[in-house]
């Protein structure tokens, strides 16, 4: 029952990334009359601060949460899982630098070095993807070497091995497939972790940039309004949680069932 | 008992080292000059040429990396652009706020945590569990960028109880360590539910039970005793989730410490100042995780006597 819903929210919130945007397109026409109002039949959800639909804008927004979202795991993933197994496999010194590298990145706690970076590069939906990844990398590639580093000495491994298969066949052939399951449960929660800091750089003003919506930012214009219209907050807020909540149980239920215990938690 | 603490302190070491390069290559690499920010667009060239060379920027990358790292050594991170203030005492200035709402935050995250642990652990499966997973879900779910102006709203606007920001009475300290610290209790009792029931499934605990011990004897002195090492591990890692989120909490109730000065230096592009706010969170996070490392071998018979 959970998980239908949860699967119907994230559902929605990929047809209102692909369609919202034809279907909202006064996301950002300022009607003076509208300032903060309430919700009527043209504005489902209420107005903003310039009399901007909310509903509309939130359509909009999703499209770009599900953006970065999308293209920051695909490109952590990818180089994360790629550094990892490579680093495993060959062993040695390389490992041993690259364990390094990761270390130092994970000293930065949390979305500290992509607000910094963000700040540094200026805003921008580029900038974001590309902080983000930048931190993003990190939690996958350990994964995939630590996995890498117990799966190597399996036996069919060993065996294409010593039938002179070439490293980049056994580590994408033979290694690859075994580390899926992990990965992907990675994958969803970085989802979830994505779209927060998102919204989150948007928030600080590091993100998407007005008058283009970012759920983020909604909240953050909200702030200023919240004891004339709370909707301004409660609104993006609400749809932000319940997108992140989907993912995150859907995480957990994936996990229970390939049976893949997280580090930590 | 060295050969556990002697490498932990080595790599820590290294890692310090690597930090300090990547926030010098991070400030160094990206676009935008310095030069140009402090005198701004419309001066002469040869104005700007002066003030880089006196700023030093005029130098060859790794000449500037050596005085950077000589500076670190004597703990000089340089002067603000904007104020020309000593970064240093920039950060003297701003550290305590920081700390008292870090603390405060860590109060509430285990004053919640605990409890809900326990609970969930004992009544497993059962409606208690379900309701203490629910709202840890929840509290993973909700960014502190909304949490916070939900109890501003609710505590502040609407209830009247409680100051919509600032810091000037205790009362302020409220809403934001409840905004920091929820989003810790959750994992925390996520945490403390697995390995408390790893923990009630051991033969020492049956053993305690036939001996007639009462429940709540049990659980608190002889199971929870055996959580505190795997929760100390968590926090001080999650010690890294909550300065990160401390500087989002700061932006939100104008609250003065650190996470606002980053963004403020953001703001003005004050590249001493940035720099300086990234290394310290930055190092914060490491002599803690360090730490808690070494305490937690030493508090562990097993790990602290490997090495003898």
């Amino acid at each position: 029952m959970r998980e239908r819903v949860a699967w119907s929210i994230i559902l929605i919130w990929a047809l209102a990334a692909l369609i919202g945007p034809t279907l909202a397109t006064g996301a950002n026409v300022v009607d003076l009359d509208h300032i903060l109002s309430w919700a009527d039949a043209g504005g489902w959800l209420g107005y903003d601060d310039l009399g901007r639909p909310l509903g509309a804008r939130l359509l909009v927004g999703a499209r770009y949460s599900l953006l970065v979202a999308f293209w920051v795991v695909t490109v952590s993933a990818s180089v994360g899982t790629t550094i990892g197994i490579v680093s495993a496999y060959i062993g040695g010194r390389t490992d041993h630098l690259i364990v390094r590298v990761i270390d130092i990145f994970l000293a930065f706690p949390g979305i500290l070095l992509a607000i910094a970076l963000a700040g540094l590069m200026g805003p921008g939906i580029d900038n974001v993807v590309f902080a983000l990844s930048v931190v993003g990398w990190v939690g996958f590639a350990r994964l995939a070497r630590v996995q890498t580093l117990s799966l190597k000495h399996r036996e069919h491994v060993q065996a294409a091995i010593s039938l002179g298969s070439r490293s980049g066949r056994i580590m994408f052939k033979h290694l690859l497939p075994l580390l899926a399951s992990p990965l992907i449960i990675e994958a969803t929660f970085a989802v979830a972790g994505v779209v927060i800091a998102e919204a989150g750089l948007s928030f600080l003003g590091l993100g998407i940039q007005p008058p283009t919506p970012s759920w983020g930012s909604m909240i953050r214009d909200g702030t200023r309004y919240m004891l004339v219209s709370p909707h301004m907050v409660l609104v993006p807020g609400l749809t932000l949680m319940l997108v992140v909540l989907a993912i995150n149980l859907l995480g957990d239920r994936l996990g229970d069932r390939l049976n893949v215990r997280r580090g930590g938690v | 008992m060295r050969g556990v603490f002697l490498p932990r302190l080595l790599s820590a070491c290294v890692v310090v080292v690597g930090v300090c390069s990547l926030v010098f290559l991070l400030i160094h690499l990206v676009p935008g000059d310095p030069v140009e920010v402090i005198l701004g667009e419309s001066s002469q060239p040869a104005d700007r040429a002066a003030l880089r060379a006196a700023l030093g920027l005029d130098q060859p990358i790794a000449v500037q990396y050596g005085h950077y790292l000589q500076q670190l050594a004597h703990l000089d991170l340089g002067q603000s652009m904007h104020s020309r203030k000593p970064v240093v005492d920039l950060l003297a200035e701003r550290i305590p706020a920081t700390i008292e709402l870090a603390v405060a935050a860590l109060t509430v995250a285990i004053l919640i945590a605990v409890p809900l642990g326990i609970i969930a652990a004992l009544n497993r499966d059962r409606v208690g569990d379900h309701a203490a997973m629910s709202f840890a879900m929840l509290g993973v779910s909700i960014p502190n960028f909304w949490m916070g102006p939900l109890l501003v709203l609710v505590f502040s606007l609407w209830l009247g109880w409680l100051p919509v920001s600032g810091r000037e009475s205790s009362a302020s300290l409220v809403l934001p360590a409840l905004t920091l610290g929820t989003a810790m209790a959750a994992i925390l009792s996520r945490m403390i539910r697995t390995t408390l029931l790893d923990v009630l499934g051991e033969d020492y605990i049956r053993t305690a039970r036939a001996l007639g011990l009462g429940r709540g004897r049990i659980i608190l002195h002889h199971a929870m005793k055996n959580t505190l090492l795997p929760v100390m591990t968590l926090i001080g890692l999650q010690l890294g989730a909550l300065l990160a989120g401390a500087v989002i909490t700061e932006i939100v109730f104008s609250w003065p410490g650190i996470g606002q000065l980053t963004i403020e230096a953001i703001q003005r592009r004050d590249y001493p100042v940035l720099q300086g706010c990234v290394l310290i969170i930055s190092l914060t996070y490491i002599s803690v995780n360090t730490l808690t490392d070494v305490v937690t071998a030493w508090f562990d018979p097993r790990i602290r006597l490997r090495g003898d």
